[in-house]
């Protein structure tokens, strides 16, 4: 007897359903409600920008799509595949989500070559000399390959922001979030960090951005989504959210942001 | 410097000193074995190791180590027939290691844990966002900046260690230095100013280098941020 084909592989080959998903989404702190019903899908490929005032709830919600933010309930699906406890399966699904942090978190004991290749080899079980290879071209490919012996220290802010895009490349992730990736920056070294995002973003990488760069919006996104108290407010390409915002709350922050 | 002369020659001093030496040796490394194990248990996402960790900190950081050293020998030897082997000396020299690693490795745990407070959250985030797990950021990336962090600490738990390892006598280490002091006071009750100064500078000789290391190396491994 021929039984029928065993449960389909979780990762299913659906082109149809969307790489990040979040239904129905609620979060407390303590008695704050920062995250309130945030339904949000985005597909293989798509980048999308997440702006809004501060508060508004933006990195909260970037931070939930790899667990590193419990949420209260509703489902958060990667690939199809819902997120787990805490654990090795969920430590197995963070692998495959890139995460770039405000105040870059290098590992301060490891040099540049060694935050790369540290995930490869303990995670992936990459020898040594195959994850500093990969960790080499992902370095050139962020303009910071000539750092590779320093310790993060040692390096700009800049700099270290863009190895720690590296890092997380060398993970081959299926998406990227970006957590306010130019915040801490000095103003002169947020484009070297713009235009590797520009070039990742160009390449296909399916990226979830949160930033306050509105000139990277307009230009990287394939979508706005415009949250405030805990909501989203809007969602819509580029030029509707820009040109034509519909609700209130996102004319202000648009009046106050665009007249500098 | 007649005295001191003949209490040299009739008394293995340096002897005695080396001992205590060795006492603190292996304390230090079983406590600091333990004391990582603890300290790790503190930090784990699993709630019933923090309790346990928790309570065996308190626990042992809040008694007095004469009392724990006397337990080693009435209680753990005497009742429990816990045994290290069939010679005495041997034997009672291993339970006060026992008892002064089980004490100090409380000490130790606190030491690194301060440690590991100086290590940005942002440092285990980063790490669990690659997809580590919690042995492997804990090994990795936050007990090594936790070590560089916590030198002066633990150098301060090291020289305590050092000078509680002469409450070995209440576990019967008859050879170690304030046994040794007790028995030369006894018969020497007319040197007794000058036994007393051979033990006290004794000490401060074998300490003070300890602390100018520990400064020394809290300076040149501190994690650059």
């Amino acid at each position: 007897m021929i039984s029928p084909s065993s449960s389909p592989d979780s990762t299913v080959k659906d082109p149809g359903h969307p790489l990040v998903e979040l239904s129905h989404v609620e979060k407390h702190f303590g008695s704050l409600h920062v995250l309130k019903d945030i339904n949000l899908s985005v597909n293989k490929g798509e980048v999308l920008v997440v702006v809004g005032p501060s508060g508004s709830g933006k990195s909260t919600m970037c931070r939930t799509v790899n667990r590193l933010e419990g949420i209260d309930s509703g489902v958060i699906r990667i690939d199809g595949k819902e997120l787990p406890q805490e654990g090795k399966e969920l430590a197995m699904l963070r692998a495959e989500v890139g995460m770039v942090f405000q105040s870059f978190n290098l590992f301060a004991n490891k040099t540049i070559l060694e935050n790369v290749t540290l995930a490869p080899m303990r995670v992936r079980h990459m020898s040594k000399a195959d994850a500093e290879d990969l960790a080499m071209d992902m370095l050139s490919r962020v303009g910071v390959d000539s750092q590779a012996s320093k310790m993060p220290s040692q390096l700009s802010g800049g700099q270290q922001q863009r190895v720690a895009i590296a890092r997380a490349l060398a993970m081959k992730p299926k998406v990227m979030l970006f957590d306010e990736p130019t915040s801490a920056l000095d103003p002169e070294m947020v484009n070297e960090v713009l235009d590797v995002m520009v070039g990742l973003a160009k390449e296909g990488m399916t990226m979830i951005c949160v930033t306050h760069e509105m000139g990277f919006a307009r230009k990287a996104a394939d979508r706005i989504v415009f949250m405030a108290d805990g909501r989203i407010l809007e969602s819509g390409t580029p030029e509707e959210f820009f040109d034509h915002a519909q609700t209130k709350r996102a004319k202000d922050f648009l009046s106050k942001i665009l007249t500098r | 410097m007649h005295t001191l002369v003949e209490l040299f020659s009739q008394y293995d001093i340096v002897g005695a000193f080396l001992v205590n030496i060795e006492i603190t040796a292996w304390s230090t490394l079983f406590s600091l074995i333990l004391g990582v194990v603890l300290v790790m248990m503190r930090i784990s996402p699993v709630s019933s190791m923090r309790m346990v960790a928790g309570a065996y900190v308190e626990l042992f950081k809040n008694m007095p180590l004469t009392i724990i050293m006397v337990f080693m020998v009435l209680g753990a030897y005497a009742q429990l027939k816990l045994s290290f082997s069939s010679s005495f000396a041997t034997n009672f020299f291993w339970l006060a290691v026992t008892g002064l690693s089980l004490y100090t490795a409380a000490f130790v745990c606190e030491s690194l844990r301060s440690g590991i407070n100086t290590v940005p959250l942002g440092q285990a985030e980063a790490s669990r966002a690659l997809g580590l797990s919690f042995l492997q950021s804990t090994t990795s990336i936050i007990l090594p900046q936790a070590f560089r962090g916590s030198v002066a600490p633990l150098g301060n738990t090291l020289i305590a260690l050092l000078k509680n390892s002469t409450v070995a006598a209440a576990a019967s280490v008859a050879t170690e230095t304030s046994s040794l002091m007790s028995e030369m006071i006894e018969f020497h009750a007319d040197a007794i100013i000058a036994i007393f100064l051979i033990f006290a500078i004794g000490y401060v000789i074998l300490i003070i280098p300890i602390g100018i290391l520990t400064t020394y190396l809290s300076n040149a491994l501190a994690v650059r941020r």
